[in-house]
């Protein structure tokens, strides 16, 4: 091995070192702090207690909220998921004259209208709607701004199968409904799979919608309740603050590996899985 | 990107059932979702054009009767000085964090781990692609933490007890942060262009005498340049958007943090001040237009 050689080897090293820990470092205290007792800020040895979970299932909105997590994030998936497909179906086989250009213009329009950038108009709306503080409005507006994307990728799927399924279904007199649900939903199982898990994740780990539109503390999912675990003292609580962030992130990593696994990574347009 | 291809043999296999029936049918399957689309995403954004040139307030007389005050909200807006602070701080976060961190470190993780071995890619890019797909809230926690004066780890590792990295440098923490938070994102989009880079073409280049770093300069970059570009507009984006600065934060020491979602959201709804913060909102859909505008461009003249 040339000198050069060595020395381009030993940075290459280093800098795999110093990534590592730059990535690593600040996630060490998700896996220390809710098995030690009365945890700090700062990342310790462990004392393998399960003490703090014990605390958890104590707590009267802890567990609950996370329940409201996946109710909210099971009905957007559903509805995002049906509308999205009908759409897609009949935007991939009926000809609608600038049918591409509206789908376009609908994924601009969706990532340019961003909670962030629409929080105040969104809240007036909810107020008016009266849906303030009530489930269906927080999953009206994320399905709202799911759908675009979704449509946008079932109807690549559902563009790439055969023809020749539908119509052999068709001749044997299957009408739209039957056609879609026995001939061409099973064939884009993986892309029904993407668009529900990413819109799963996307409800799931959505702070701001929530945090904007609900009222009552024991309505609101776990995102929000994060930050409402507070001691006597008025301190934020750092054992139930440790312990339920590692409990609410599991189901993110699990779905994540799921998909990675089964499908691999591809790229719809930039949108984040 | 894949939408082209999928469409021409649809098209000439002529299944596509003629007549008016189908059309309506059509129509029917269309409608939940454009229905949803209109009224839950595309209707707060006309809102806020109207929204925005009101005296609308949370509470008071304004809140029952708002007035419309004409473009009074958006001059306001433009010569105030805390919001020209806020965009300038969000300018600076999207530049140092996105445009800058994401994309270079991105681009070099990508080019190192090429040529890696197989289990030093597998750790590094996990850990990359977790800090991307924790929930933002827990990830904030994990900042608060890492970069807490007493404790805290960063300050453990660098021997320098007691020093307040959110409250003496806040614009800079957030920078890093949010370099740690993104970097997946464009990591996986240049290992993807990467592969896509014909290997005879690095083969000729290498034949004829160029290091690394020419092969870089002359052959990679200039073919991955709509690559670079495409991801510098989203993780842009995506940054200008970032509510999790909120999180960390609450812009605080004294709107020393706060980019603009957070300004917006102080001014909105602890500062009741809704129609000041619709006119804001809107400057700041412009600005996403833009930027989304710009995107469809370079896909367009890539496609």
């Amino acid at each position: 091995m040339s000198p050069v050689e060595l020395l381009r080897r030993i940075g290459f090293y280093v800098f795999v070192a110093v990534v590592t820990a730059f990535f690593a470092l600040p996630m060490l205290w998700l896996v220390t702090a809710p098995f030690t007792r009365n945890p700090s800020l700062s990342v310790s040895w462990p004392d393998f207690t399960l003490g703090n979970f014990k605390h958890l299932t104590d707590d009267p909105n802890a567990l609950p909220s996370l329940y409201n997590s996946a109710v909210l994030s099971l009905w957007t998936m559903l509805i995002t998921v049906a509308a999205a497909a009908l759409a897609a179906y009949a935007l991939s086989r009926v000809r609608v004259p600038g049918r591409d250009g509206i789908l376009y213009l609908l994924l601009l329009l969706s990532s340019v209208i961003t909670g962030t950038a629409a929080m105040v108009p969104i809240f007036q709306l909810m107020f008016k709607l009266h849906l303030l503080d009530k489930d269906l409005g927080v999953i009206l507006v994320m399905t709202g701004g799911l759908l675009p994307a979704a449509i946008f990728i079932l109807k690549d799927f559902m563009d790439s199968m055969p023809k020749s399924y539908e119509e052999s279904a068709r001749v044997f007199g299957a009408n739209s409904f039957q056609v879609l649900g026995h001939v061409v939903l099973p064939n884009v199982r993986p892309g029904l799979a993407t668009i529900a898990v990413w819109a799963v994740v996307n409800v799931w780990g959505n702070f701001l919608m929530p945090f904007l539109l609900y009222r009552t503390p024991e309505k609101q999912p776990a995102a929000v309740t994060l930050n409402n675990f507070y001691t006597e003292g008025g301190q934020p609580n750092l054992a139930l603050i440790s312990t339920f962030s590692l409990l609410y992130s599991i189901p993110v990593v699990i779905m994540f590996l799921f998909v990675s696994r089964r499908y691999g990574f591809r790229f719809h347009g930039g949108i984040k899985a | 990107m894949a939408e082209e291809t999928g469409l021409l043999p649809q098209r000439s296999l002529g299944g596509e059932v003629p007549g008016g029936g189908d059309r309506r049918q059509g129509l029917a399957f269309v409608v939940p979702a454009l229905v949803l689309i209109t009224v839950f995403l595309i209707l707060p954004a006309l809102w806020t054009l109207y929204l925005g040139l009101t005296d609308y307030r949370l509470t008071g007389v304004q809140a029952a009767h708002p007035k419309v005050v004409g473009t009074s909200n958006y001059t306001h807006a433009l010569g105030d000085k805390e919001f020209r602070d806020a965009l300038g701080r969000t300018l600076l976060f999207v530049l140092g964090s996105a445009i800058i961190g994401q994309n270079i470190l991105g681009f070099v993780l990508a080019w190192t781990l090429r040529s890696a071995r197989r289990w030093v890619r597998t750790l590094v890019e996990t850990l990359v692609l977790l800090a991307w797909i924790l929930p933002g809230v827990v990830v904030a926690w994990l900042w608060i933490a890492f970069l807490k004066d007493q404790g805290g780890t960063l300050n453990t590792i660098l021997h320098t007890p007691g020093h307040d990295w959110w409250f003496d440098h806040p614009m800079g923490s957030l920078i890093v942060f949010n370099v740690w938070r993104g970097t997946a994102f464009s990591m996986m989009l240049f290992a993807a262009a990467l592969s896509s880079v014909p290997p005879s073409q690095l083969e000729s280049a290498r034949l004829a005498g160029a290091g690394s770093r020419q092969q870089l300069r002359d052959v990679v970059i200039p073919s991955i340049r709509g690559h670079i570009l495409t991801n510098t507009l989203l993780i842009s984006l995506w940054t200008f958007n970032d509510f999790t600065p909120y999180l960390i934060t609450k812009g605080e020491p004294h709107g020393a943090s706060a980019v603009l979602p957070v300004y917006i959201y102080l001014t909105a709804l602890p500062g009741e001040r809704l129609g000041f913060a619709s006119a804001i909102s809107l400057i700041m859909l412009v600005i996403n237009l833009l930027l989304a505008l710009a995107y469809i461009r370079i896909l367009r003249r890539r496609a």
